[in-house]
């Protein structure tokens, strides 16, 4: 009996994030081996959750260390793929770079001279949406939830000034139709998706070694922690916000770019209709925790994907909401959520 | 010239007022014990000096500049240090990373430092990259003293250093603070243990409803029959009684 009851102990000790991921990645891939359960929708639904990972993440880390629910986040995605679009479409192709299926890819190179101008573009809109309007409620001492009230106002604002400028029809990258790769379980992947998964890998790597390398990335931590504390130590709490906010609105515009490229167009309300699970992710890994917010993007992107095996694609958010509530339900605090 | 004048100091938190005019000064080497009862405004005066408090009227001068108005991040960079009441360290970081944030304004090599830290406080130093939200009380203390030394600081301010620890932890708290006093730091400790801390102070000041009540020597304070009465206690030893939570 003793000896059962160590051996628990032990392993609950000895139980880390490591193995939580484990079980959900693994638990996903047996899922799609189920007889009544597609491979390909998990697939797909992986790198969903790939795309949804990166929004999230950046999502998650302005929750933590600013306090500050960004509603506008969606609007940031929208805006980092039709600046690629203006680029690739207007300066780009005046210089005469019109090029097409960039090697097993759909779109060609402009677009991946495009994409860093344009996650820069998003990211120097951020910080300056801070000077402009964030810092000045912050400075008055206002609630979080004026704060997300003033980033749902200039939601709305992005996605006007999208439609006004680009029209509300749909739009895409210049692209040429390529080969789709199949693999064996009757799973096919287009090749935009193997560079959307890439780049999402890359994003996460950095962010990662970022937050536990760079001297900024743990004052970053630190300021999440404790903002008193960070600000006695010497640390310039307002550069780590303006950091926060261009680490998180590029990841943002990456992910709006990678979901323009996945879905193949662009719609105004591309953004917007992402936060459900955006917050979803962010809320059911624990939020304030990037590695919270890569798994949970893993779990709604492969949960909302699979769900449309039998039922309409148009209730994948309904689906991510679903999860999110039940999720609270039992644990509030989500996956990776620490206490207090 | 003293180093840490306060002078007239009125502070508070939004419609209240809770320093109605205090002034104390620490001189150069000195060890200042601040003691008063609960709530009396302890805390909230120390805030007030690392600029987390905002000074409504009076003045703060550091080694002769006026200090008053400018932002925490400013005054620690001055060599002022803070190990605030509760709260003081990172949790989610670990021991190092506690202290390189601790030494965040400095652009040199601060290697030698830290090997120093980790030399006072060995508990830190046999395990450094365990996360601070997983340590005991007393490593906690220790660690977040630590952090505020890093940055070599000429005063360091220390709230309740000793408050919810064992009372063999007490001691052993109250030995490195004088430690550090020893290397040159001069020392503005806010305490509950009141016998301890005076007995090893230069000097000490009562605080009572946000303003200032006596100041003394530590020992006279000490022999002072009302300060006895009122902030020592009957016991010799109010460790173990007097440690809030
Ligand atoms: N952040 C705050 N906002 C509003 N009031 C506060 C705040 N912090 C402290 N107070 C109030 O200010 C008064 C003085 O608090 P302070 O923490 O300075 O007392 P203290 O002397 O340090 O007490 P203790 O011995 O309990 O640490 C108390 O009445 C307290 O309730
Ligand atoms: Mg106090």
């Amino acid at each position: 009996m003793t000896a059962l009851r160590t051996a628990i102990r032990r392993i609950s000790l000895s139980w880390t994030a490591w193995h939580t991921t484990a079980i959900i990645v693994f638990g996903a891939f047996a899922l799609g081996l189920l007889p009544f359960v597609k491979m390909g929708l998990v697939v797909n639904g992986a790198i969903l959750g790939a795309i949804i990972a990166v929004g999230a993440i950046g999502l998650t880390l302005i929750y933590g260390i600013l306090n500050f629910a960004n509603i506008a986040h969606g609007d940031y995605m929208t805006m980092g793929a039709y600046l690629t679009l203006f680029i690739v479409g207007g300066a780009l192709s005046a210089l005469g770079m019109e090029a097409q299926g960039f090697g097993p890819f759909t779109f060609g190179y402009p677009t991946l001279i495009a994409l860093p101008i344009a996650v820069a573009l998003v990211a120097a809109g951020a910080i300056a949406l801070d000077v402009a309007i964030y810092r000045r409620l912050r400075d008055r001492g206002v609630s979080a939830v004026v704060l997300a009230m003033a980033s749902l106002g200039v939601a709305i604002a992005l996605r006007g000034l999208v439609q006004i400028v680009w029209s509300g029809d749909a739009q895409h990258l210049p692209r040429q139709s390529k080969p789709v790769f199949h693999l064996p379980m009757d799973v096919r992947v287009p090749p935009d998706a193997i560079f959307v998964a890439l780049v999402a890998l890359a994003l996460v790597s950095a962010v990662y070694l970022t937050l536990t390398r760079a001297k900024m990335g743990k004052a970053m931590r630190a300021t999440a922690d404790n903002p008193q504390l960070a600000l006695v130590s010497g640390i310039d709490t307002q550069r780590v916000i303006w950091w926060t906010w261009g680490m998180g609105a590029a990841l943002a515009a990456t992910a709006g770019i990678l979901l323009a490229v996945f879905q193949a167009q662009m719609l105004p309300s591309m953004g917007w209709r992402f936060l459900i699970p955006l917050f979803a992710a962010a809320i059911l890994g624990g939020i304030g925790s990037p590695y919270g917010a890569l798994v949970g993007a893993f779990v709604i992107g492969v949960a909302s994907e699979v769900s449309t095996q039998w039922i309409n694609p148009s209730y994948k958010p309904a689906v991510a909401f679903g999860i999110l509530i039940v999720m609270l339900l039992a644990r509030p605090r989500g996956i990776f959520g620490s206490s207090g | 010239m003293a180093l840490l004048e306060v002078s007239n100091l009125v502070a508070g938190y939004g419609e209240t007022e809770i320093l109605h005019g205090v002034s104390i000064s620490v001189d150069e080497g000195e060890i200042v014990t601040i003691i008063g009862p609960n709530g009396c405004g302890k805390s909230t005066l120390m805030k007030a000096v690392v600029g987390l408090v905002d000074v409504r009227s009076g003045r703060v001068t550091f080694s002769g500049a006026d200090v008053s108005a400018l932002p925490p991040q400013r005054i620690a960079r001055s060599g002022l240090c803070y190990v605030p009441q509760t709260d003081n360290v990172f949790p989610s970081l670990t021991i190092r990373e506690n202290l390189e944030m601790g030494a965040f304004v400095r652009n040199d090599d601060f290697s030698e430092r830290m090997d120093e830290m980790f030399d006072m406080f060995p508990d830190l130093g046999s395990r450094p990259s365990l996360r601070a939200g997983s340590l005991s009380g007393g490593q906690r203390q220790m660690l977040a003293i630590a952090r505020a030394l890093m940055l070599d600081p000429v005063l360091l301010l220390l709230d309740e250093p000793s408050a919810g620890l064992s009372p063999g932890m007490v001691g052993s708290v109250f030995e490195r603070i004088r430690g550090i006093n020893r290397a040159g730091v001069s020392l503005l400790l806010v305490e509950q243990n009141a016998r301890q801390a005076l007995s090893m102070s230069d000097r000490g000041y009562v605080l009572s409803s946000g303003e200032n009540r006596l100041e003394d020597e530590g020992q006279a304070l000490l022999d002072n029959a009302e300060v006895a009465r009122l902030y020592l206690g009957g016991s010799r030893d109010r460790t173990e009684s007097d440690s809030p939570k």
